[in-house]
């Protein structure tokens, strides 16, 4: 072992520092397996001080560094760096303090995006950024990624609920960013530090907003023989003035797989589902339902359905939230899109991803968060037939380019990391990008924290696309 | 010197020529952006209007000169507003100054601040180069998120000559309660509750010594149902305004009125609050966002409010009057912020201190 490691080897007791073969094996790449990547060793804190230390060490012998919370991101975000220190923040995973009065959480990374809102619930409180890896995510992990779901239209994405994180930097040094306060006095450092992927430092204490839970729900599921009518649908709900907590569409191909998958009862026959969701005080709830009743009447939905208790809820819910890990019923393999295109275009959008389908030969299903724009086709191929993935690689990439040219993102909740960084330059001109590398110099000159991600450059060859191991074992699905 | 540019190149151009710039919106927070000796004011103004408005949508794109009135009236026009709320919109306030300024009002409450609505933004920075951060839609996870680095900071990282924000529908029918009692620790007691409570209130202030002053907004046929419920809550049934009064109890807090000396923010949480009505005796002041967020005018030496938020652990930011410096209290200053601040503005062109002689 060379003098470096057996320095790091005495920070980190055995069982906490790992650099065995088999060992590493399990941390060689996240959620995004087409990007496989050997750390050099990985390292479990259980303190900041082991954080810090392990960055100083880093800083010192300049060694690049990847945080990694359950490595689900699907952007290749946690994968590590050849011959770079891997920092595993699962064991610090704690839950430091739960103010139920003045409404905030305060945690370690590690904790578990779920348990916030199950801690946080015998007072009537929830957290509200909801990804669909919630069971297993962590909020270090989400702080990174600035993690979205299907309430961001109302509740905003991450970032909107993080109110402090105490965070080390490239250098070792530890610095505080934001208050328990909802309210600043100078710079958002803390908005800055949010959705950084990892590049700008690590945090290891994390404080967050909790919400009062709504008081009553109203889920209705209506089925339209064209996704355009569930499109224009979703229009005319925001048009009506009202502002439901989620809006969600799910095209024939997805509710195929859904069906297939947990019998949630959709009408199979449907071209779209369309699930519209309200929440808040019940006599408010109760008059937006009859709005929104007219709304859907008219919208030309041949079929709606309101749960009406809490199971039918869940029941309409739990075949959206199925339905990604369910495509891998229809297809050996798949890619997963996450893009954003303003909600007016969403037609348009969809009308072009299906000609590009054709045109591609290959089958894509559509499952999104409609009320954000925020699009997340599945391109289905088979890895066995030589050159689909390479076709359905290029089918990915042009759909990110239309939602760019249709005035939209490249990421919607995913994050850039290591799939999509060569699209940046789709979206930011070179000034922009600059002005990103210069804040991210300032703060690492050597660029050990997460080094490779983000940023245009080279990158490795793709090699599988398909389910998380965790979502091929029913765990969690994606959205 | 004051340059009012019209154009982005000439707003690029005022960068590259001048040693020490201070950006102004129109002023309605004089004290941050009164020149010091050696800076040339850039005037925004002439950088206004908006660039793209669709309603279903929910965004708004304007030039950061756009006066806040000019992009209220337009959204009223659909029905819609900025959720933030932001002060001193009859007074001239602009979208750029609110942004750098950080400010938002009342309503903020329901859905969040200035930093929970920004989009996207434009600004030059330091070097003239012109950068963007973000986008339009109303999802985005492209990039650093340089949108929010923007709010609060004044100035002093690049000037802002374009911002995106998401709006919302405003409520059809709002109505307002207006409850006192006993005193400052029942308030507070009934202001916990709400806060934590499912009932949605647009606007949740405390008017010392113990008044609270709570909007509801929703669809009016629900409405009076959910303001018995909000009574019965309470247990007292409180001043209700309704219609015109009510408009006018909110649109007269807007330019926060409240009186001649220095007019200063504060962020806190309510658990600040006990402590600080003691301290602050006779001082006006208004409690927004469940104790989120202080607004008082102080009339004594700054370095006494300087003492005093310190001793709370707090930092606060002074709007208008005359201070040395506009930052009092906690100093927030830390590493991270200053690189940053160079890796934007290596020269300093912005620095927010007197240019040394
Ligand atoms: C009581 C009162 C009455 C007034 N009445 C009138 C009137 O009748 N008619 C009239 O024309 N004006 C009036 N004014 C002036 C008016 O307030 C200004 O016109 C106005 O536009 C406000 O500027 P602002 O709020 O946008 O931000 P400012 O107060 O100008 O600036 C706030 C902060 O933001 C920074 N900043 C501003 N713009 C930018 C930018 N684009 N990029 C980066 N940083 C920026 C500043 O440097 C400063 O730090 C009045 C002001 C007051 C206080
Ligand atoms: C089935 C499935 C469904 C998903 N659904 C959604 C969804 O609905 N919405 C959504 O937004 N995402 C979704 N994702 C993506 C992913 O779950 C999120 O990005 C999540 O936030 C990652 O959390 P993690 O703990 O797994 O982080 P990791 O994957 O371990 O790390 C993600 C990034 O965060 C950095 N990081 C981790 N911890 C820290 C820390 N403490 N400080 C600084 N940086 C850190 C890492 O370096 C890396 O860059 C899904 C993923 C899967 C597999």
């Amino acid at each position: 072992m060379n003098p470096a490691l057996s320095e790091l080897e005495r920070l980190f007791p055995p069982g906490r520092f790992l650099v065995k073969p088999g060992e590493l094996a399990p941390y060689e790449s996240d959620a995004l397996t087409a990007f496989r990547a050997r750390p050099l060793a990985v390292v479990l804190p259980e303190s900041h001080e082991e954080v810090v230390a392990a960055v100083r060490w880093c800083a010192k012998h300049q060694i690049p560094y990847v945080a990694r919370g359950s490595g689900t991101s699907l952007s290749g975000g946690s994968l590590p760096i050849d011959g770079g220190l891997l920092i595993g923040l699962n064991r610090m995973n704690k839950l430091l303090r739960l103010d139920a009065k003045e409404r905030l959480a305060v945690v370690q990374p590690g904790f578990i995006n779920l348990q916030v809102s199950n801690a946080a619930a015998p007072y009537g409180l929830y957290y509200a950024p909801d990804p669909s890896s919630q069971p297993v995510s962590t909020i270090g992990g989400n702080l990174a990624f600035n993690s979205g779901g299907a309430h961001c239209l109302k509740y905003g994405m991450t970032s909107n609920h993080v109110l402090a994180a105490r965070v080390v930097l490239p250098d070792g040094e530890t610095i505080e960013l934001g208050s328990e306060s909802l309210e600043n006095t100078g710079p958002d450092w803390l908005g800055l530090f949010v959705g950084s992927e990892g590049l700008l430092g690590i945090a290891t204490e994390i404080t967050l907003r909790l919400l009062p839970k709504p008081e009553t729900y109203h889920t209705v599921l209506a089925a339209y023989d064209s996704l355009e009518k569930a499109g224009e649908a979703v229009a005319a709900v925001v048009a009506s003035g009202l502002l439901p907590g989620a809006m969600e569409i799910m095209d024939s191909l997805a509710i195929e797989a859904a069906e297939a998958a947990v019998k949630a009862g959709y009408p199979l026959e449907a071209r779209a589902l369309l699930i519209v969701e309200l929440e808040g005080e019940t006599p408010q709830v109760e008059a937006e339902a009859q709005y929104l009743e007219e709304v859907i009447q008219k919208s030309g939905a041949y079929e709606v359905r309101v749960a009406q208790n809490a199971d039918e809820r869940m029941k309409i819910w739990k075949g959206r939230k199925a339905a990604f890990s369910a495509v891998g019923r229809l297809s050996p393999d798949y890619i997963v899109q996450d893009g954003v295109v303003p909600r007016s275009r969403l037609g348009q959008a969809l009308a072009e991803i299906e000609q590009l389908s054709a045109r591609y030969g290959l089958r894509v299903a559509n499952v999104f968060h409609a009320g954000d724009g925020n699009l997340h086709p599945l391109i289905l191929y088979n890895g066995r037939v030589e050159g689909e993935l390479q076709r359905a690689e290029e089918l990915a990439g042009e759909i990110l380019k239309l939602c760019v040219a249709l005035g939209g993102s490249i990421t919607g909740e995913h994050g850039v990391g290591m799939e999509k960084k060569s699209y940046m330059t789709e979206m930011f001109s070179e000034d922009d990008l600059d002005a990103m590398q210069r804040i991210r110099q300032a703060l690492d000159p050597w660029a050990l924290s997460n080094r490779g991600k983000m940023f245009p450059g080279e990158a490795p060859a793709l090699r599988f696309h398909g389910a998380h191991p965790l979502e091929k074992a029913g765990v969690i699905s994606r959205e | 010197m004051t340059l009012m540019p019209s154009s982005l190149a000439e707003v690029q151009e005022v960068v590259r020529t001048y040693p020490h710039i201070r950006p102004r919106g129109g002023g309605s927070k004089p004290a941050l952006c009164a020149p010091l000796e050696g800076q040339t004011v850039l005037e925004m103004a002439g950088l206004s209007g908006v660039l793209e408005y669709d309603p279903g949508e929910y965004v708004l794109v304007a030039r950061a000169g756009t006066k806040l009135a000019e992009v209220e009236a337009l959204l009223a026009e659909h029905g819609q507003y900025l959720p933030f709320d932001p002060p001193f919109v009859e007074q001239g306030a602009t979208l750029g100054g609110t942004v750098a300024a950080g400010l938002s009002g009342p309503m903020r409450q329901r859905y969040g601040g200035v930093r929970d609505f920004i989009l996207g933004v434009q600004f030059v920075d330091g070097e003239g180069r012109l950068v963007r951060g973000g986008g339009k839609v109303v999802k985005n996870a492209a990039g650093f998120d340089l949108p929010k680095l923007m709010v609060g900071s004044l100035g002093r990282l690049g000037i802002l000559t374009e911002v995106a924000f998401k709006v919302f529908p405003f409520p059809k029918a709002t109505a307002t309660l207006l409850v006192n009692f006993s005193g400052l620790e029942e308030a507070l007691k009934a202001l916990y509750r709400l806060a934590g409570s499912p009932i949605e209130l647009y606007a949740l202030d405390l008017e010392p010594p113990a008044t609270l002053a709570l909007r509801l907004g929703g669809l009016p046929e629900a409405l009076p149902a959910r303001l018995e419920r909000l009574q019965s809550f309470l247990g007292q049934t409180g001043e209700l305004l309704r219609e015109a009064a009510e408009a006018r109890y909110w649109r007269h807090l807007n330019p926060l009125p409240l009186g001649e000396g220095r007019l200063v923010k504060v962020a806190l949480t309510a658990r600040h609050i006990p402590d600080l009505e003691k301290a602050l005796g006779s001082t006006p002041r208004r409690y927004l966002s469940a104790g989120n967020l202080l607004y008082l005018s102080w009339n004594d030496e700054p370095d006494r409010l300087d003492a005093l938020l310190k001793a709370q652990g707090l930092s606060g930011l002074v709007l208008k009057g005359t201070v040395a410096r506009s930052q009092l209290g906690i100093n927030l200053e830390h590493v991270l912020g200053h690189k940053v601040s160079r890796a934007l503005d290596p020269q300093g062109k912005f620095s927010l201190h007197a240019p040394l002689p």
